[in-house]
Order: structure tokens, then sequence, then C-alpha cells
């Protein structure tokens, strides 16, 4: 399992973080407010940190902001009001040619996939490693690598529109995971598959959480939330409650219904 | 190098080349026009400009003392010609010269004495003078001399460079407007191209590819397809050049002067296929560029 995780070339990577600098904020909002061209404030006033190597759901009814939030912190919208920084820095204020070096930083789940239709699930995958510059041998065997522990072993040539919702998800988490990021953005990212397919993504996750990747999920699923103890940013009505995770559960423990822990066999 | 943009694939896109040939085919039509006629209209320059003929009419009636007549009109048209300012230098053909040029048809003898012969006038034109000075000359002399004309022929052929320059003018206002049209139609189909393809522009963008990247794989695609059209709406134009300078070559006859290209004008008319593409890789950069900075 271990290797899976050795795929992203060096030179793909940007600087590693420098040891004993794990409590430096990767994502900061200070009094974040948001409004779209139309319509009222999504919300305002909000304020959280995700501290490096942290692992947080994000939870909240439809419409309730987690795209929002997630598109400022991959860049993809600027604060109307309040202050939001990336890796330290001011999104708002930091210079254009400086943002490319930040986004490379990231990995994103859209919710919406955002595959590129004409290109094959390899091509898609591959898209993060040749915008960073990493050698074509070196794509050719990390790809294909990952595609297969998503599942998609026989589909590599597969585009998108030929795909089921389930393995367009897969194709795009593993777009978001190729480069081993920084920061995992996933919005979702279990809403198209089932359980089983759903706890082993989840422990991709986790296993990139391990190695140093701080990690954000939005989604509706409560009993992921449930399962995995990891402490949970909640939306409602533009306010955000930090709710940290039950009481350590015993998790690979016996559970009465086994199905969900499926996802733990197949590890090492 | 491979492409991440599904460019060639694009029904939108394939417009583009079309468009660049059918340009770049009417633009080196128009050009090529106004290339040999520009030749043509050189060649006549240099028959005109460099010299002319005046023909000065015997003044009536036979003897000595009409050649006296005779011999004043030419005084006073050379006097006339020679305060003209285009005229660089004016010359009477003497008597031994003039029954030279006769000789061949009347024979040899006193017949100047019996004929009333015409005088004739050697023109030297200053460097330089334009088209229309043979009938400023003209004007000039005729005010000056009752009976003094100048060579019709030459005339004749001054009239029609002002003509073949007019049209040489026209030839190229047609190079002008093509050139403008073509830029706008390549940078509308190579935009319209972009907005197809905005959605992938916003993914690598996300993903963290840096502006030059995106711009890049447009440029060189837009490249590709600018040279595919541009030459080949060059060779088709070629065809139909040729057919023109056969039917030229037809009239031939001393009519028309022979219609050719040089080499600087072949070099010239293979730069409208690599203008145009040239054209099309920056519109496309640009495009990708601008739309890329709006995006946040
Ligand atoms: N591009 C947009 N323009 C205007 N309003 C928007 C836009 N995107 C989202 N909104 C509004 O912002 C609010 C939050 O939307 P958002 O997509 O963040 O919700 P969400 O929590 O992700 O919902 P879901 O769980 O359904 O994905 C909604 O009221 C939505 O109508
Ligand atoms: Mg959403």
């Amino acid at each position: 399992m271990a290797d899976d995780w050795e795929i992203a070339d060096e030179s793909a990577r940007l600087p590693h973080r420098p040891p004993g600098a794990e409590d430096t904020a990767v994502v900061r909002f200070e009094r974040v407010g948001l409004r779209y061209d139309v319509g009222p404030e999504v919300f305002r006033d909000m304020s959280f940190t995700l501290p490096a190597g942290s692992f947080h759901f994000l939870t909240g009814g439809s419409g309730a902001g987690k795209s929002t939030v997630l598109g400022l912190c991959y860049l993809s919208l600027r604060p109307t009001r309040g202050l939001v920084t990336l890796f330290g820095h001011d999104v708002s204020r930091a210079p254009t040619r400086l943002l490319p070096r930040l986004r490379r930083r990231l990995g994103v789940v859209f919710q919406d996939f955002r595959l590129i239709e004409h290109l094959s699930a390899m091509d898609n995958v591959a898209l993060p490693l040749r915008v960073a510059g990493v050698p074509e041998p070196d794509i050719r065997r990390h790809v294909p690598e990952l595609l297969a522990w998503v599942g998609l072993a026989d589909h590599l040539e597969a585009r998108p529109s030929t795909l089921s919702g389930g393995q367009k998800q897969r194709v795009a988490i593993a777009r978001a995971v190729i480069n081993r990021p920084d920061l995992l953005l996933a919005d979702e990212p279990t809403g198209n598959v089932d359980d089983r397919i759903a706890m082993r993504l989840l422990h991709l996750f986790e296993e990139l959480n391990k190695l140093g990747t701080t990690v954000l999920i939005a989604t509706h699923n409560e009993q992921l939330v449930r399962r995995f103890a990891h402490p949970c940013l909640q939306l409602n009505h533009g306010a955000l409650t930090l709710r940290q995770p039950e009481p350590p559960q015993p998790r690979p423990g016996p559970r009465p219904a086994g199905g969900l822990q499926g996802g733990r066999m197949d590890r090492p | 190098m491979r492409s991440d943009i599904p460019l060639s694939r694009d029904r939108n896109a394939r417009l583009v080349p079309v468009l660049v040939g059918v340009m770049v085919f009417l633009a080196v039509l128009a050009a090529s026009g106004a290339l040999a006629l520009d030749n043509v209209l050189d060649r006549w320059r240099r028959d005109v400009t460099g010299t002319l003929t005046a023909q000065i009419q015997a003044a009536p009636g036979l003897g000595a003392e009409a050649r006296a007549a005779t011999d004043r009109r030419v005084a006073l048209a050379l006097e006339a010609l020679r305060g003209h300012p285009a005229v660089a230098s004016a010359r009477a053909l003497d008597d031994a010269e003039l029954t030279a040029l006769v000789e061949p048809w009347i024979g040899a003898g006193e017949l100047l004495d019996d004929l009333p012969m015409p005088r004739l006038i050697d023109i030297t034109l200053r460097p330089g003078a334009g088209g229309d000075t043979a009938s400023d000359v003209a004007r000039a002399l005729a005010a000056a001399v009752p009976g003094a004309s100048l060579d019709a022929h030459r005339l004749w052929l001054s009239r029609l460079m002002d003509l073949g320059e007019a049209l040489g003018l026209l030839a190229l206002a047609v190079v002008a407007v093509v050139g403008v049209a073509t830029t706008l139609a390549i940078i509308h189909a190579t935009r319209a191209g972009l907005t197809a393809h905005r959605p992938v522009i916003e993914v690598l963008h996300l993903i963290g590819a840096q502006q030059d990247y995106i711009a890049r794989q447009f440029a060189r695609h837009a490249l590709t397809q600018g040279l595919k059209g541009g030459l080949g709406g060059f060779m088709l134009a070629l065809p139909v050049l040729a057919g023109v300078g056969w039917l030229a070559a037809q009239v031939e006859g001393g009519l028309i002067p022979r219609v050719g290209l040089s080499p600087w004008d072949w070099l010239w008319l293979v730069l409208l296929p690599l203008g145009a593409a040239g054209l099309s890789m920056l519109t496309a950069r640009v495009t990708v560029l601008h739309t890329l900075s709006r995006m946040p």
C-alpha cells in the first residue's frame, strides 16, 4: 500500500513543510464573508483554521455553502470580506504569478468532477503531473497504478462520458491525489459510490493524511463522519461550528453489521 | 509535442483553416494582380519618362520662305519646350538625320526642299517625371506652336499608365481590405474555438497550469491550423495565377508587355499564408491569456 503513494515524482512536488512546522495553518479564514454577484451573503464572519496535517469534515445541508467554502480554499473564489490565507499567503493579495504554484499544492475533487471530456481517464489523471512538468515515463508508470488502485484498471482509455457516475468520481479523486497534494479538498467525494468503495476512498484520504496531507472533505454523509473520528466543521445558516469527534471509537474493532469495515481489510 | 486540449477534434475549430484558406486565396490573387500591374507600369514608366518626340508640321508652301517659316516654328517649339520644367533638353533633328529617317521610303535627293517635311524634336525629360508629364508637355507645346504635336503612341501610353496606376491602387486597396477582413475573421474564429474549450481552460487553470502552458497549446494548434489553411489557399491560387498568366501571354504582341512576377514578388506572396498563420497563432495566444487573466 505504501508503494502506491510513492507515485508522485520528486520533481512534481513542492518543497515539503519544514519539520516542526506541523502547527502552521494551511488554511485560515478570518471573519470571512462571501457574496456571489447576485444574491445575499452565503455566510459572513466565518473563522476557522486548518492546521497542517489535520483531517476535517465539512457538513451542512444542501445549499449551506460547503462548495463555496471549498471554492475559497482552492482559489476559485475570493472573499468579499475578511481574510483567507492559504499556506500563509493572503489569497486576495497574492501576486498572480504565485497562484499556479499555490494551486499545485492542492488536490481538488470537484463536486461535478470537471473531467475533461475528450481525454481518456488516464490522461485526465495525468493532467496535474503534466502541468507540473513530470517526465512522461514516470507519468505512464504511476497513473495506471493509481487508477488500478481505485478499481479502474480496465478503464484506462475510457472517456469520462462512457464511465458511470461512481467511476467518474474515482477518476476525479485519482486526479486530485496523483500529485500527493499538501492540501486535499474533496467536495462530496463519495456521493456516487457504494459504501465499500466509499470506505476504501476514505482510507485513501487517511493514508494521504498520515503522509502529511491536510484534508478537508465536504459531505452529507453523517454515517461516514461518525465512522471516522475526525473533527467536523458544521455549516448551518451561515454559521460554522466545530464539532470534535465523539469519544474514541474502536474503529477497527468488531461491529455488529460488518459492511462498512470492508475497506479496512485490504490494508496491509 | 502532446496536447491536453482536444483542439484538433473540435468541429468548431475546423472552420478556421477553411477561413484562412479562402482569405489567403483572395489576398494572393489581389496581391499578385497588384504586383504584376506594378511591373508592367514600371516598364511603361521607363518608356514614357525617358524621351518624347515632338512633331512640327511644315508651313504650307514650298521654297525658302516656307522653310524659314517652318524653322521659326521649330525655334518657337524648342523655346517652349526648354522653358518647360519637366524637360531636361530638347534638340531638333537636323536635315541629315531627317533625311536618313525618310530615305528608306522616299529615296535620297534634294527632296526636303521639294516636300513639306514635318520636323522632329527629340525631348529628354528630367528623371522622375510623373506619368502625366507627357500630356502636360503636349499642352504647353500646342499652346506655343500651332500644328505641333507629341508622339501619339507615347501620349496614349502615358494615359494608359494613369489608368494602370489607378488600378494598381485599387488592387492594393483590395489586398488591404482582404487583410483586415482576414485578421478579423481569424480573430473571431479563434475566439469562437476557444469558447468551446473554456471548461478545459478552467480545469487546467485550477490544477495550477501556468498561463503560458495553456496559451502555448492553443497557439501551437492555431499555428498548425493557420499554416494548413494558408498554404492550402496559396496552392489553390497558383493554378489561377498560371491561367491568368497564360491568357496574358496569348494577347502578347506588343499591346501588353509581358506580365510576370519577379522572385521578390513571389517572396511577398509566400509571406501572405505565413503571415495569416502567424496572425492566428498570435490571436489564439492573446485571446487565451486574456481569458485567463479574467479568471480568479
Ligand atoms: N455561482 C453562483 N452564483 C450565485 N449563487 C451561488 C453560486 N453558487 C452557489 N450559490 C449559492 O450559494 C449558496 C451555497 O451554495 P453551495 O454550492 O456552496 O452549497 P453546498 O453546501 O455545496 O450545497 P450542496 O450540498 O447541494 O452541494 C446557495 O444558496 C447557492 O444558491
Ligand atoms: Mg456543493
